[in-house]
């Protein structure tokens, strides 16, 4: 069996097998979602904390709806800008958190590693709800669990991510979860946005966004930061548009069913286009609904939940994939 | 009866029953030392004899010259929550070191003569390791315009720096160079090209791109370098010291400099040794070091570099900062570690065990070479030089941890690790300079 995580701060190291048991978590919790009465008791009297550091709509609110609807007590703590500037350190306010007896804490913060200090600090769970350029875990798994809903499972895929790779936790946390899971990888934007060594992740890196799409079964569209280009990284908006732009003529080399994913809040006419956006190969709304449910799974996971999956890997497995292609 | 060396209460004596380790003429052998009036008379192999002066037990124990870091932030005036001359001397003492180099980044900037003699009083106070002031290049490490070198030198100032941060400009460099040419005093340098750093908090590389972490590229200290060492070929009378090599970029560039004759010196410091980029998983803020630790490669060429003597000191770069301080999200920490009671111990374990040098050569580095970059005395076993002397247990393994320390802060990035090699005395003019009850 796997031993439960308490904390879950990044999907590096995670093994096919956690990784897939949270889906299959997920799974099971999505259900409740559809539900007239939205609620299951699993995290009755847990009380969590959602300090978020670095400005979030989406992620807060997808944190706090799963908590709801787990049954947990929760706050929220909201600060713009650094705790360095506000002068209270970020070690002397969650210290104080957790002298109100808080179990788990979900933390966004612009600084890479912010989850780990919490998380060798205190005595609670750290959920990592991003942490500047290093890894956005709910987000990889959450893309995951609407690639696996539309293929039933990871075999013979081909992932193309494009973008700001360089300042981009969603494409670190993609590119652990999909490579772990046997997917091939393809890493595509501006040569400057494209940071050192990130081969050695075990993807591959294609400039040209047209090569990169050969026989793409999905694409996850990364939000380009307008302050890249102020700091000299890239020349313009337009021309990264016309470059790496989503746009559906760029869409004809992949493959007819290719997803089109993105983590939003997307810059529509920038780095995806308007009829991309809302056309049938997108299923951004769909990564939303499931962020909900793979936050529940994380959550009830991470506080010592037991495995929802039973004990039949194999069975259950093989009934999965039939479901998936199902749907497919 | 041979007396206590804990006890030692005089000015004459004799230290028996040692290992005498004498890196500047690279030999070993069991001797014994005799000490008139805090100066060095006589090293001599095999036991003491019957002698008029009172003998001590060296205990087996190995000695050799005091040590000398030639690269320390003792930071008084002005950041004495950090460390005080008295704080960082007696650090010094417990390493073994007798004698320091402190960087001119206080507040205010070691760039006027007061500030030279506050530092020297201040030593003279705490009465344990020598200390030579290094004087800001430029008028606080700004930049801009030239500090008063005479009057710095005069004071007591043996060298000059904006260490903590480069000389930005090729035009001041030069001017730097220059006006301190007639002075025989080396112009340290900070290599670091600014902008090209960023706002990099490690070593650009896999590492980086795997934690999400800004990276500082290897070429931005090679650039700056590079750079040194085109300017030092036109100044004449120049002597130029590289300050923490941490690339191996930047030893191809010093190799070349050496080959072709130019008045260039270099240090490396012992993190750039035995740790990399990749001990930075974990985000512990100890290891924030600029430059930072490098790549696998780097540190492979570092100590290819020290046996083929293209580095010709080890010097610690001990930085100390305040708990509250590092205890903070990797970003907002600032940069070093505290390094002069790990100094010895990491040479030891990381050239000594595994034979990379003998323990003359490894002392070399933190002896009479380190002295020579400096152009101060020091380092040898000579007749009549001031007995400055260190005794240590070569094979004594101990485990780093804050309560070791001696300095005001404990940001080690050495906590918990096993080393080996220990300092028990440390004597200053002959006189035993560790106090009995801090011990180490």
């Amino acid at each position: 069996m796997i031993t439960n995580r308490k904390h879950l701060l990044g999907l590096e190291g995670m093994t096919s097998e956690e990784i897939t048991r949270l889906l299959d978590t997920a799974e099971s919790f999505k259900e409740v979602s559809e539900r007239p009465v939205k609620k299951v008791p699993a995290l009755r009297g847990t009380t969590i904390a959602n300090l978020f550091f670095e400005a979030s709509t989406r992620t807060r609110i997808s944190f706090e709806l799963a908590e709801k609807r787990l049954s947990a007590d929760s706050v929220n703590f909201t600060v713009s800008g650094s705790s360095v500037s506000k002068g209270e350190t970020l070690r002397d306010t969650a210290e104080n958190i957790q002298a109100m007896k808080v179990d788990m804490i979900v933390i966004r913060h612009s600084a890479a590693g912010a989850p780990h200090f919490l998380a060798s600090l205190l005595e609670a769970s750290v959920v990592n709800a991003g942490d500047g350029a290093h890894e956005h875990p709910t987000q990889g798994l959450l893309d995951m669990f609407t690639l696996r809903e539309r293929w039933g499972n990871f075999d013979d895929k081909k992932v193309v991510i494009v973008g700001d790779l360089a300042h981009s936790r969603v494409a670190r946390s993609n590119i652990h979860g999909l490579v772990t899971m046997g997917v091939e990888v393809v890493v595509c934007g501006p040569p400057t946005l494209i940071p050192i060594d990130i081969e050695r992740l075990g993807v591959s890196v294609e400039t040209d966004l047209r090569k990169a799409l050969e026989d793409a079964d999905a694409v996850n569209v990364l939000r380009i930061q307008k302050e890249r280009q102020a700091a000299g990284l890239f020349p313009s908006i337009d021309e990264y548009a016309r470059v790496w732009g989503v746009n559906s003529r760029v869409l004809e080399r992949a493959k007819p069913d290719c997803v089109v994913m993105h983590p939003g809040p997307m810059n529509r006419g920038v780095e995806i286009a308007h009829d991309v956006a809302d056309g049938e190969r997108s299923v951004i709304l769909d990564q939303v609904t499931n962020g909900v449910a793979v936050r529940m799974a994380v959550l009830y996971l991470c506080s010592g939940g037991a495995a929802i999956e039973s004990t039949e890997e194999t069975e259950a497995a093989e009934a999965k994939a039939a479901k998936g292609k199902q749907v497919a | 009866m041979m007396l206590k060396l804990a006890n030692l209460n005089h000015t004459s004596y004799l230290i028996d029953n040692v290992t005498i380790v004498d890196p500047a003429k690279n030999t070993m052998y069991a001797g014994h030392v005799a000490v008139v009036d805090g100066k060095i008379d006589a090293v001599e192999r095999g036991r003491a004899k019957e002698a008029s002066l009172p003998i001590y037990d060296g205990g087996g124990l190995h000695l050799a010259p005091g040590f000398i870091d030639i690269h320390v932030h003792l930071r008084e005036p002005g950041y004495e929550y950090k460390e005080t001359v008295a704080s960082g001397t007696l650090a010094a003492v417990a390493g073994g070191f007798t004698a320091v180099a402190c960087m001119p980044n206080t507040n205010p900037a070691i760039d006027d003569p007061s500030v030279v003699e506050f530092i020297l009083k201040q030593a003279k106070i705490a009465g344990r390791a020598r200390v030579y002031p290094i004087a800001a290049a430029t008028k606080g490490r700004k930049g801009e315009i030239l500090s008063e070198y005479h009057e710095l030198v005069a004071a007591g100032a043996v060298a000059i720096t904006d260490d903590g941060s480069p000389v930005a400009s090729a035009e001041m460099a030069r001017r730097v160079m220059e006006y301190a040419a007639p002075l025989g005093i080396p112009f340290i340098e900070h290599c670091e090209d600014m902008a090209a750093s960023g706002a990099g908090v490690m070593h650009e590389g896999f590492y980086s791109t795997k934690l999400g972490l800004k990276g500082i590229p290897a070429h931005s200290e090679e650039v700056c370098l590079s750079r040194d060492l085109l300017i030092l070929k036109s100044v004449r009378g120049a002597k130029f010291h590289a300050a923490h090599m941490s690339t191996k970029g930047s030893i191809q560039l010093i190799k070349r400099a050496k080959e072709d004759g130019l008045p260039v010196t270099a240090e490396t410091a012992p993190h750039y040794l035995c740790l990399e980029d990749k001990d930075l998983v974990g985000y512990d803020t100890n290891l924030k070091i600029n430059p930072p630790l490098r790549g696998a490669d780097d540190r492979e060429a570092m100590i290819e570099a020290i046996k083929d003597g293209t580095i010709d000191c080890v010097a610690s770069d001990h930085a100390p900062h305040a708990a509250h301080e590092k205890q903070v999200e990797f970003n907002a920490a600032p940069n070093g570690s505290v390094g002069l009671e790990t100094m010895f111990p990491l040479l030891v374990t990381h050239l000594v065990k595994p034979g990379h040098l003998t323990l003359p050569q490894t002392l070399a580095l933190i002896t009479h070479k380190a002295a020579q970059c400096l152009g101060v005395p020091g380092g040898t076993l000579a007749r009549g030089v001031p007995a400055d002397l260190v005794l240590f247990d070569p094979a004594e393994t101990w485990t780093v941890s804050a309560a070791s320390l001696h300095s005001k802060s404990r940001n080690s990035a050495f906590l918990g690790h096993a080393l080996t090699g220990r300092v028990k005395h440390t004597l200053v003019d002959g006189v035993n300079v560790i106090p009995a009850k801090v011990g180490v």
